[in-house]
């Protein structure tokens, strides 16, 4: 039982901490402007490029065969350098681990770890959100090409993806969730149109929906078996609820520290509870990035994300709303200095508070999830 | 980095589990069954789990005989269990012992705070004139306590004698008064330092907060046994989705929890001291929030039962209550995060 690092973890920290100190590229905080999704590609491309992501993953694919742990490394010092977090594909690259074949996975995997192709997934539908077996978009086959028809919405990264793992209804005759396909789409084909979402803190380039009219996806680009896709589609929520995998931590902590800052900085100026709030947020923090130590500890064991998942997904989502609360607490809007609504729009805390309110919903509502700690975790019945 | 237990503290842990289980009071009437009671504390002291903390050294000197991982778990599992006997009182006594490099104390003593629970007691001045009191906390057997005393050089330690037994709202664990007057200065190598009573009160801290943890687990456990069997609607209560929500509320709160006092039980041992203490701070404001909300969802998901003096609800309730307080709960603990959490530098 130690948090602290080992020698190798200890040299790999400091060869990282050099790094950053001179390679950060100043981002604006996570998701609170167009702008930082503009550098995001960059992002990743030169953490990959200088052997800071995807250190869990074979070697063969661009990973570096490292103990999960090394990426509670990775967002400590992101968040101490005040760098961007790490990006958060983590569980693309999960669905492709356990569920693809071998030549799927030699063809695609290199260029999702290494940020030279961009992803995107194409899972959630206007009628299919919590209830994602009841998806409709659909795959025909056609000789070696699979012809798709139907939309997608909550595509994050849609504008920007080369690639979008489609998850489509294969077979109307069978039961729902044994009728559902994986395949890799390209994107830029006729027969795909793609339009930005504008969310509630004014970010247009996060979220898109994406038309499928007739556009193809290879036979060979089939990701499992037909009939698969649902279970890949688990395999990746699974590893979408965990703070550990998506690499949050470091924008946690990040802001956190920022939220200390500020209030020490002009003690006056904020109200009691506003202060309270951003103690909050950082006990909020400091928890998952502890909780992120244990359950990517227990990697080493050889165990994969299972139910309690949504018990990691519910600590993040109460995290990053805590921190959403504190910078609420701190934002031009709360202190008074600037409620008019077009400068409290400019303002980033605003910007995040507002964003944050999505934590309960992505990736599996925090009602969801609750359904299945009760039922999976807890063994209550079913009713 | 490997957050993982030892097989060695896993054994540890299935031990003390197994005591509270088969020793600790199973319901509310069965805390006056005197002959358990006594078969509990006859193990409990055969076991040696009270000197965990004592000096590995026959001198009072050296590292102490298990880690705080360690005494962490064996405080988790008996508040798990609601194991009605003194374990933390004693435990606290030890590592102040240690600290100060005194020799281990020969009849079972535990420590006296000042009223408001906050810290460690101090000795009045020998002709003091207003006799200030102290709580001496979990003192079952104890026929002491150590408080602080003013020295030449910093603070040393004091033992005194107890008086009457207080009401205590733990209703496993007793409080008894202690005067502040008569201490006997016990003699010791060091002064308490600033850093030494740091790192004194991390340990308490995180010891507070492995009890809250298996307080809230145990009180968990409670409430989806009682889902499972409790029928209105001609279904079992489990299976609404209000009532489900509320428990998985409670467990995620108990996991959270527990993933914090975990890291503030191994900083206790393991970083400098103020560093200790803010691990300590941080896990304390989280579970003592969390606490008193899961043992209050526990008492609503037993519904009119919950409220009833023989429903086990409330015993989980009023332990908890009594270790959030224990050192400073919620507020205090926030507002020292506030005032002494590192913004830069590593992590």
């Amino acid at each position: 039982m130690d948090f602290s690092d080992s020698p190798q973890e200890a040299s790999f920290r400091r060869r990282l901490r050099d790094w950053l100190a001179v390679s950060n590229p100043g981002l604006p905080a996570f998701s609170t402007s167009d702008q930082y999704w503009a550098g995001a590609a960059a992002w990743h491309q030169a953490l990959y490029d200088a052997g800071f992501f995807g250190l869990s993953w074979p070697a063969e694919y661009g990973g570096h065969g490292l103990p999960a742990v090394y990426d509670v490394i990775i967002d400590e010092e992101l968040a101490a350098a005040g760098a961007p977090s790490r990006p958060s594909l983590g569980y693309l690259v999960q669905g492709f681990l356990k569920h693809a074949s071998d030549d799927v996975r030699q063809r695609f995997l290199p260029g999702i770890i290494s940020g030279r192709d961009r992803w995107c997934q194409g899972f959630s539908e206007p009628e299919a959100g919590s209830d994602l077996a009841s998806l409709r978009t659909s795959a025909e086959r056609d000789g070696s090409r699979w012809i798709i028809s139907g939309q997608k919405i909550w595509t994050s990264y849609s504008d920007s993806a080369d690639w979008c793992l489609l998850l489509a209804r294969t077979d109307a005759n069978v039961p729902r969730h044994r009728g559902l396909t994986a395949f890799a789409v390209r994107m830029d084909q006729p027969g795909i149109r793609q339009q930005p979402i504008r969310m509630i803190n004014g970010v247009s380039r996060e979220f898109g929906e994406v038309f499928f009219d007739g556009a193809a996806a290879r036979h060979q680009d089939m990701i499992g078996q037909p009939g698969e896709g649902w279970a890949l589609a688990m395999t990746v929520v699974s590893h979408e609820r965990e703070p550990g995998e998506l690499g949050y931590v470091a924008r946690y902590t990040k802001a956190a520290r920022e939220l200390v800052q500020l209030v020490r900085s002009d003690p006056g100026r904020y109200l009691a509870e506003d202060v309270a709030s951003v103690g909050w947020a950082v006990v909020a923090a400091e928890m998952l990035r502890v909780h992120a130590c244990r359950r990517l500890s227990e990697r080493l064991d050889g165990l994969s994300p299972g139910p309690a998942g949504s018990v990691d997904k519910l600590l993040m989502t109460e995290t990053d709303q805590a921190v959403g609360h504190a910078a609420l607490a701190v934002s031009s809007f709360a202190s008074g200095s600037a409620a008019e609504g077009e400068q409290a729009s400019g303002d980033s805390w605003l910007r995040m508070y507002l964003y944050s309110r999505a934590a309960s919903v992505m990736g599996g509502t925090s009602e969801i999830q609750r359904n299945l700690v009760a039922t999976r975790v807890l063994g209550l019945p079913v009713g | 980095m490997d957050a993982r237990l030892s097989a060695e503290q896993r054994a540890l842990r299935e031990a003390a589990a197994r005591l509270a289980h088969d020793l600790g009071p199973g319901s509310v009437g069965d805390l006056g069954n005197m002959p358990r009671a006594a078969r509990l504390e006859a193990v409990m002291a055969a076991a040696g789990w009270r000197e965990l903390r004592a000096a590995s050294g026959d001198d009072g000197t050296g590292e102490p005989l298990a880690s705080a991982v360690d005494t962490a778990l064996v405080a988790e599992e008996l508040a798990r269990g609601l194991a009605d006997v003194t374990f933390l009182g004693p435990t606290l006594a030890a590592e102040l012992r240690r600290l100060a490099g005194a020799a281990p104390a020969s009849t079972l003593e535990t420590v006296a705070l000042t009223p408001a629970l906050t810290g460690l007691a101090s000795a009045s001045a020998p002709h003091s004139t207003t006799a200030d009191t102290a709580v001496a906390i979990d003192s079952g057997g104890c026929t002491s306590a150590l408080l602080l005393v003013a020295g030449p050089d910093g603070a040393g330690l004091a033992t005194v004698a107890l008086t009457a037994a207080k009401p205590a709202p733990d209703l496993t664990r007793p409080l008894t008064s202690a005067q502040t007057t008569g201490a006997e200065r016990v003699p010791a190598r060091l002064a308490l330092t600033t850093a030494l009573l740091d790192r004194w009160s991390a340990f308490t801290i995180a010891m507070t907060c492995a009890d809250l943890v298996g307080t809230m687990r145990g009180a968990v456990h409670l409430g989806c046994e009682y889902a499972r069997i409790r029928r209105q609607y001609a279904a079992v209560i489990g299976t609404f989705q209000a009532v489900q929500h509320a428990l998985a509320s409670a467990h995620v709160a108990a996991e959270g929890s527990a993933s914090a006092a975990l890291h503030a039980a191994w900083a206790a041992d393991a970083l400098p001291p103020g560093e200790a203490r803010l691990a300590a701070a941080i896990a304390k404001a989280y579970c003592s929030r969390a606490a008193r909300s899961v043992c209050e969802t526990v008492i609503q998901v037993h519904g009119g039962i919950g409220n009833t003096w023989d429903c086990t609800a409330h015993l989980y309730l009023r332990r908890a209550l009594l270790s959030a307080r224990i050192l400073g709960g919620t507020a205090p603990s926030l507002a020292y995060v506030l005032a002494n959490y590192q913004i830069s530098g590593a992590a």
